[in-house]
C-alpha cells in the first residue's frame, strides 16, 4: 500500500488502466469519459456518462474506486459531470485505434470496414449491441461490423 | 408560487414524462416486428430511464426532503404524477407508438433545445445531454413514419388513424401553466408558444413526406400536467411500482 498522496499524473496512469465494461479494450481514458483528476484532500475524479441511459455508469464509477483503491488511494470522490455532455470526438487517437483492431469501425464521418478498410459500408441498423454502436456490414468483403456512433 | 417551487415541480414533471415514456418503450421489449427494431427501441427506453434518473436525482436534490430518484419513480401516486397525457397512453400497434413517438419527440427536442439555454446550470446540462439522444431517436422513428405512411394502403390507412387518434393529445404540449410560466420568466425556460410555431411546421412537414394528412386541432385534451390522468397510467405504475410496493426497500 502507498500512503503518500499520489501525483495527478500517477492517478491518470492508474485510470487508464480501467477497462470500459462494454468495451474492454478500451480504457475509460481513451474512451474520454475522465474529465479531470483533482488532488488533495483525497483524489477526485470528475467523469461524463457516454448516454443517459448507459447502464456501465455505476459500474465504471465503482471500477474507478476500486482501481485507486488498490494503489492506496483510500479518499476517492467521484464527480459526475454532464457538462459539457460527452462528445464521441473525445476518444483518443489511440482508442481510436483499438476500435480499429477490435473490429469496430471509430466514429468518423467516412466510415470504413475494419477488416479489410473498404469503405463501402452498408448500414444495417442504425442501432447496435450496446447504445453508442451501430450496426453495419462491408459492401465488398461481406463482414458484419460494428461502427462507433458519432454523437 | 415562487421559483424554487415552480423549478421542483418542472424537473420532477420532465421526469414523470421519461419515466411514463420510457416505461411504455419497455413493455415493447421482446415484441418489436424485426430485431434491428428491437435494438433501436430497447436502446431507446433506456435512454429515457437514464434522463428521467438525471430528472428526478435533480428534483429530489431541490427538495431536500431525503427523498431520492426511486422515491419519486415508485412511491408516488397516479396524481402525483405530471406527465403528460400522449405519454400515457397504451402502445396499440406498432404504427401508434411510431406515431406517438414522432410527435412527442418533435416536441421534446425543441423543448430540450430550449432547455439547454436556460438559466439553471443543471437543468441545462441534462438537457444538453438528452437532446443528443432525442435527435437520434426522432430521426430513427420518422424514417418509420415515413415508411409506414409511404408504404402500402394498409400501413397508410393505419398509420393515418393512429394519427388521427392521437392528435388531440397534443394540445397539452404547448398549454403551458403557472410552473411553465414561472420557470421561463425566472430561469429563461422555454417559450412554449414559440415552440408550437416550430413543432407545427416540422410535424406538418413529416406528415407531409410521409402522403399522410395533418388533422384539424378539435377536441383537444389536457389533465396530466395537473395530475388529471387517464385510466391507463393507473395500470402503468401497477406494474412499474408493483416489486417496491409489495416489498418496500428492496433491493438488488
Amino acid at each position: 500500500m502507498v500512503s503518500a498522496t499520489p501525483t495527478r499524473d500517477e492517478v491518470w496512469g492508474w485510470l487508464g488502466e480501467v477497462a470500459d465494461p462494454e468495451l474492454p479494450a478500451l480504457s475509460i481514458v481513451d474512451l474520454g469519459i475522465v474529465r479531470e483528476v483533482k488532488i488533495g484532500p483525497g483524489v477526485t475524479v470528475a467523469l461524463s456518462p457516454t448516454y443517459s441511459g448507459c447502464p456501465a455508469t455505476e459500474v465504471i464509477e465503482r471500477d474507478v474506486v476500486e482501481a485507486l483503491a488498490r494503489h492506496g488511494v483510500a479518499e476517492v470522490a467521484i464527480e459526475r459531470r454532464l457538462s459539457p455532455p460527452w462528445t464521441s470526438e473525445w476518444i483518443s487517437a489511440e482508442g481510436r485505434e483499438k476500435l480499429r483492431h477490435h473490429g469496430i469501425a471509430p466514429p468518423e464521418r467516412t466510415i470504413a470496414c475494419p477488416r479489410c478498410g473498404s469503405g463501402n459500408a452498408v448500414r444495417v441498423s442504425e442501432f447496435g449491441s450496446t447504445a453508442c454502436k451501430a450496426s453495419y456490414r462491408c459492401g465488398d468483403c461481406s463482414e458484419p461490423f460494428e461502427y462507433f456512433k458519432c454523437i | 408560487m415562487n421559483r424554487d417551487e415552480a423549478l421542483l415541480a418542472y424537473v420532477s414533471r420532465l421526469g414523470d414524462n421519461a419515466l411514463v415514456i420510457g416505461q411504455r418503450m419497455i413493455e415493447l421489449v421482446a415484441g418489436c416486428p424485426e430485431l434491428e427494431e428491437e435494438l433501436a427501441n430497447a436502446n431507446c427506453a433506456l435512454d429515457y430511464i437514464g434522463q428521467a434518473r438525471m430528472f428526478y436525482t435533480y428534483a429530489a436534490e431541490l427538495e431536500g426532503a431525503g427523498r431520492d430518484e426511486d422515491d419519486f419513480a415508485f412511491l408516488r401516486a397516479e396524481h402525483e404524477f405530471r406527465n403528460l397525457l400522449l405519454l400515457e397512453l397504451p402502445n396499440g400497434h406498432f404504427g401508434d407508438s411510431i406515431a406517438r413517438l414522432v410527435l412527442y419527440e418533435a416536441f421534446y427536442r425543441l423543448h430540450l433545445e430550449a432547455l439547454a439555454e436556460c438559466a439553471d446550470e443543471r437543468l441545462a446540462a441534462i438537457a444538453a445531454r438528452a437532446v443528443k439522444e432525442v435527435r437520434y431517436h426522432l430521426r430513427h422513428n420518422a424514417e418509420w413514419l415515413l415508411r409506414l405512411g409511404d408504404g402500402t394502403d394498409e400501413s397508410h390507412r393505419r398509420v393515418q388513424a393512429s394519427i388521427d387518434g392521437l392528435w388531440r393529445f397534443t394540445g397539452e404540449l404547448f398549454a403551458d401553466d403557472e410552473v411553465d410560466r414561472t420557470v421561463a420568466a425566472e430561469f429563461g425556460g422555454p417559450d412554449l408558444a414559440a415552440i408550437a410555431v416550430r413543432w407545427k411546421a416540422e410535424v406538418a412537414a413529416l406528415l407531409e413526406q410521409a402522403t399522410l394528412t395533418s388533422p384539424r386541432d378539435e377536441g383537444m385534451v389536457s389533465g396530466g400536467k395537473a395530475g388529471r390522468h387517464t385510466e391507463h397510467l393507473g395500470y402503468l405504475l401497477a406494474e412499474m411500482q408493483f416489486l417496491q410496493r409489495s416489498y418496500p426497500g428492496a433491493e438488488w
